[in-house]
């Protein structure tokens, strides 16, 4: 079943077009995972799908961006819709305030109130970022003082707590150690059956190891989109092949 | 707040025994100046520059301190002002209505309007540009010209005469352009990225302002605040002309009332209460030590909460 539809979409900055003519269709509880060299759009084209290129002043959107159906750039309340797709980011970005209020900000935003209530959701999205166990004797303390691998799993935890269906995530791991990027692929792997997940990720192994489906994307189209397995071991391409070898990028 | 660095004393290590070989001597740093006589000339002026600077601190604190402690007396602290005891009770007290009524004044319109430009206004608006321009203008306008301003505006065409509202929105009007800019550094200070993860949740312009930008920046704005303070305590010509200089606890905001910067000048004015104007000085420094250590912790506290909570 798909969960996103892309259809004929040109995205420009100004007068420079970052995006050309994407057509895709995003399965859900997947994980779909956008490759391809600096600058080829492949973060452009997420940020369009919760909208959060309307923050870019010159950023001009046409096509169609469809959420089960339903027009993503329509009738459908912004805010409303990054309840529904939710984001991770490259850098993480923990408020600064404590553990806790990191989680419950997102909640508490979409009028859920009560300490009970507030207690379960915090606990549950800790737990499901596997990251419960090393911060539930601190949940008061500052989410500042967790280590990179952490917040960027906090921030995960984070995106969970508004119970989200689709997650982006913008190249989630290029800041972190080995260890904690595991950490997180394991975890995206355990989130795939309750969420639909896109990852951007310049790391072609960690593609591999974590998605089903792949995109390569150059200089703002898509060159090839497939099972990620033909796209690895047999892509149809030659410049999909190139990349993944290694011969450019 | 966590206590990270606490270390058994067992662990600590006499630094002094041992020998670093990445700190040198003071021999073997003047051999390294002799091949550069220009290092070693700046390096003198900087610590030169450092010493002057201090010393001319001090000497002007002690200065006050010394010739105005003995002139220090109970009298001065009564509450009301006469020509034989010239007490400085109503114009601390002034003071202090002043400073809150300007900050009331200021402070919201300060912030809001920095929350525009910053938050709001799209880059590049001519009137973001406007605005600023504005604010650096009337931020060197000497304070004099905010004096004649608020007793032709204020005393004269709204007929409030010499009054503490009159003084506290001339005050306000030149602290505002301090505290807008302030605050919209502070705002500026404030990553994208916390902006970004706030929408990202869903969350509105109106809840990412002022549940994230805002508490991330308060420090800051409290540090233009107390700039603000410190103009307001300090300043006499803005206010000779707006609020007058009776020597009485204001009774009304309508009342003319002098603050202890203005009641100094006129103590010092006709050279004749002298002892009692370094006495005024005295208890206005240390006043402005007060606000400025209560802000400091203030900024502190707050700055802590908005990460503990």
């Amino acid at each position: 079943m798909e969960k996103f539809k892309i259809e004929n979409l040109d995205l420009y900055y100004g007068n420079f077009q970052a995006l050309k003519n994407i057509n895709l269709n995003l399965e859900a509880n997947k994980i779909t995972a956008f490759i391809g060299p600096s600058g080829c759009g492949k973060s452009t084209l997420l940020k369009s799908l919760n909208r959060m290129n309307d923050l870019v002043e010159g950023c001009s959107i046409t096509g169609n961006v469809l959420l089960d159906g339903e027009d993503i750039y329509g009738d459908m309340d912004v805010n409303h819709l990054r309840k529904r797709v939710g984001m991770v980011f490259q850098k993480a970005n923990p408020f600064p305030m404590s553990i806790y209020d990191n989680i419950a900000f997102g909640p508490r935003t979409h009028g859920v109130r009560g300490k009970a209530r507030l207690n379960e959701i915090v606990e549950k999205s800790l737990r499901d970022a596997a990251i419960w166990d090393e911060v539930k004797d601190r949940l008061k303390k500052s989410a500042l003082g967790l280590s990179g691998g952490q917040q960027q799993r906090l921030c995960i935890a984070r995106a969970l707590a508004v119970d989200p269906e689709v997650i982006l995530l913008d190249e989630p791991t290029s800041a972190l150690d080995p260890i904690s990027t595991s950490k997180i692929e394991d975890l995206l792997l355990s989130l795939k059956n309750n969420y639909t997940i896109i990852i951007v990720t310049h790391n072609m192994q960690q593609a591999g190891r974590v998605s089903d489906k792949t995109a390569f994307f150059l200089l703002g189209e898509v060159v090839e989109f497939d099972d990620t397995l033909k796209i690895f071991n047999n892509p149809s391409e030659r410049r999909t092949e190139d990349y993944i070898t290694g011969r450019f990028g | 707040m966590e206590k990270k660095n606490t270390i058994e004393s067992s662990e600590l290590v006499d630094i002094n025994s041992i020998q670093a070989i990445n700190r040198r001597s003071v021999r073997q740093r003047l051999r390294e100046y002799k091949k550069s006589p220009l290092s070693l000339v700046l390096f003198l002026f900087v610590i030169l520059a450092a010493v002057v600077t201090f010393a001319v601190l001090l000497f002007l604190i002690g200065y006050i301190l010394v010739k105005g402690i003995p002139n220090l007396s109970l009298d001065l602290f009564s509450w009301n002002y006469s020509t034989e005891n010239q007490s400085m009770m109503p114009a601390l007290i002034s003071t202090i209505f002043m400073t809150l009524l300007s900050l009331i004044i200021a402070v919201p319109l300060g912030i809001g309007a920095a929350i525009y430009l910053v938050e709001y206004a799209r880059r590049g608006n001519k009137i973001v540009g406007a605005v600023r321009m504005a604010a650096e203008t009337l931020s060197g306008v000497p304070s004099i010209v905010y004096g004649l301003f608020g007793m032709l505006f204020f005393v004269t065409t709204l007929h409030w005469g010499y009054s503490l509202l009159a003084g506290a929105f001339t005050l306000a009007i030149m602290i505002l352009p301090l505290v807008m800019r302030t605050t919209e550094e502070a705002l500026l200070a404030v990553p994208d990225m916390l902006r970004e993860g706030s929408f990202g949740l869903g969350a509105g312009k109106l809840r990412t302002v002022f549940k994230i930008v805002l508490p991330s920046a308060v420090p800051g704005i409290l540090a233009g605040v107390i700039l603000a303070i410190g103009r307001i305590v300090g300043e006499t010509a803005a206010l000779i002309y707006t609020s007058g200089t009776v020597a009485a606890v204001p009774k009304t905001p309508m009342s003319s009332a002098r603050t202890l910067a203005v009641h100094m000048y006129a103590l010092t004015d006709n050279g004749l209460y002298m002892e009692q104007a370094y006495a005024t000085a005295v208890v206005l420094l240390i006043v402005v030590l007060v606000i400025n250590f209560l802000s400091a912790v203030l900024a502190k506290r707050v700055a802590a909460k908005s990460i503990e909570r």
